[in-house]
């Protein structure tokens, strides 16, 4: 199933702290994803998940310790050298953040518009093969306003995929929708780590996300990463921490 | 005390920065057309009939105030002449700038501020698009060319107004009100043969713009707390807007007028 080469860890996070006034968010967290890779990191609400996830795309530096993307140290990282980097990377927004005053097609032409110089016609094809890939092909003229919240996610993915990253980053990618969606997109996210090879990182606070996506999970408890296996070891663990945060979830 | 000082010394660090970074980045301009165009529209059209109808009225009033004094002596032939200097100086360019700013610029930082906190500003940064270049540029050259254009024709409507009431309250000819507002504004030679009065208020007016858009900008990029903070920089944008543009104003009438 997976695609992941352990001799290349693409993100690594080395002894991250981070902290907002006195509340430290992150406390230590180490954490290397694999190159081909999609690890999921469930934790609860407020534990730092979406904060770990916005210094791999350079929105937060770390307080103390650092974080690489592919070599890339963040904290030191140029301007035009985190541009180029974030052209290799895609973001998935938890609430899509389409730029509600553009058709969905020009949402996920939008990185190519404006960062290329390739011709409007390309990116048209471009937008539309996307569109395709994650199953709204009859998306491209709709507004925002006038797309379903499975259909925004799906866009927004879309818009991720446009640049055909290495690297996808997903913040929440099933929350708020229904079960017979999030089944859907995480089938998505899963085929792409499977036929694109791309590296994953996705924050999430479902059971269902983690089973179809994971090749690895991790817990972010208290500022830090514990109880790093795959699914299953995941899953059926009896670690007490662990049970508790999982107990509700799994019935 | 101190923290208030030093809130008011970031927030004009802040401005100065963001004004710029906007200064620098003006070439985008030829580059975003559709959206410069896009923005006249937003920041001319649409607040057109505003303008005409307020100047319209506000005409009206100056030209009744001056005129019930001016007849105790016997000088209602002048009214044209205040109408058009009050018109051209400083209602028309300040009345202007004051809608601008209520209609334009509250809905700048409310666009901007509902963007900040439904991430889609985080989205733009995150793709690598310079969000100046891309939502504050064009907004900022649309009012910097909209609020002189929208001010010309508050001063016409506002004279108009004023002649309207000349003639039906004040028994004073039309060709007489007409005749003593253009003598008042005789060309100078100075700037396209526009009188002072003229060209004075038409630059106030580029002034007010510039500065309703950045004050409006950079309350809409600050917004943080969801609907709650797009409400605060929306507030926040018209207040600051209002008391920069008569602080602003005071400067450039003495610079023109004074000085």
């Amino acid at each position: 199933m997976s695609t992941a080469d352990p001799s290349t860890a693409l993100l690594r996070y080395i002894d991250v702290h981070k902290a907002f006034g006195r509340r430290e968010v992150l406390r230590g967290l180490n954490l290397e994803v694999m190159k081909g890779e999609t690890f999921c990191i469930m934790g609860p609400s407020g534990c730092g998940k979406s904060v770990t996830l916005r210094h791999v795309i350079g929105l937060m530096q770390p307080d103390k310790g650092k974080v690489f993307v592919d070599g890339n140290d963040m904290s030191t990282i140029t301007k035009p050298d985190l541009r180029k980097l974030r052209a290799r990377m895609g973001y998935v927004f938890q609430e899509a953040a389409l730029l509600n005053w553009l058709s969905a097609g020009d949402n996920v032409a939008l990185p190519l518009r404006e960062t290329t110089s390739m011709p409007d016609k390309e990116i048209v094809e471009r937008v539309r093969a996307k569109l395709e890939l994650v199953q709204v092909p009859d998306a491209f003229e709709k507004l925002p306003s006038e797309l379903s919240g499975g259909m925004k996610k799906r866009v927004g993915l879309a818009r991720a995929l446009i640049t055909d990253p290495e690297i996808v980053l997903y913040d929440e990618p099933t929350a708020g929708l229904d079960p017979e969606i999030s089944s859907s997109i995480n089938h998505l996210i899963r085929e792409l780590g499977n036929r694109l090879g791309v590296t994953q990182l996705v924050v999430t606070h479902h059971i269902g996300c983690v089973k179809t996506v994971a090749d690895r999970v991790g817990l972010l408890d208290n500022g830090v990463l514990n109880f790093v296996s795959t699914p299953t070891e995941f899953l059926t663990s009896e670690e007490a921490r662990l049970v508790r945060f999982l107990g509700d979830r799994l019935d | 005390m101190w923290k208030l000082i030093r809130e008011f010394l970031e927030d004009v660090g802040y401005h100065l920065d963001l004004s710029w970074q906007i200064f620098v980045r003006l070439g985008a301009v030829f580059s975003r057309r559709e959206l410069v165009i896009e923005q006249f529209y937003q920041a001319g059209i649409r607040v057109t009939h505003v303008v005409l109808l307020v100047g319209l009225f506000i005409g009206m009033i100056v030209s009744l105030q001056t005129g019930l004094e001016l007849a105790r002596f016997g000088q209602q032939d002048q009214i044209g002449t205040i109408v058009a200097l009050s018109m051209c100086r400083e209602m028309g360019p300040f009345i202007t700038a004051t809608i601008v700013a209520a209609t334009v610029g509250s809905a700048i930082a409310a666009e901007l501020g509902t963007m900040a906190v439904s991430e889609e500003l985080t989205a733009l940064e995150v793709m690598s698009i310079d969000r100046l270049r891309y939502l504050v540029v064009p907004r900022v050259i649309a009012l910097a060319v909209m609020t002189p254009l929208l001010t010309i024709l508050c001063d016409m409507i506002g004279v108009v107004g004023g002649g309207f009431i000349a003639e039906s309250q004040l028994n004073v000819g039309l060709s007489l009100y007409y005749d003593s507002a253009i003598d008042s504004l005789q060309g100078t030679n100075f700037f396209l043969d526009l009188p002072k009065d003229v060209y004075s208020g038409l630059f106030k007016a580029l002034i007010f713009g510039v500065i309703v858009a950045i004050i409006s900008c950079a309350a809409g990029l600050r917004a943080t707390s969801g609907a709650m903070g797009v409400g605060s920089a929306t507030r926040k944008a018209v207040r600051d807007s209002i008391i920069a543009i008569i602080i602003a104003n005071y400067f450039l009438s003495w610079m023109f007028f004074q000085s």
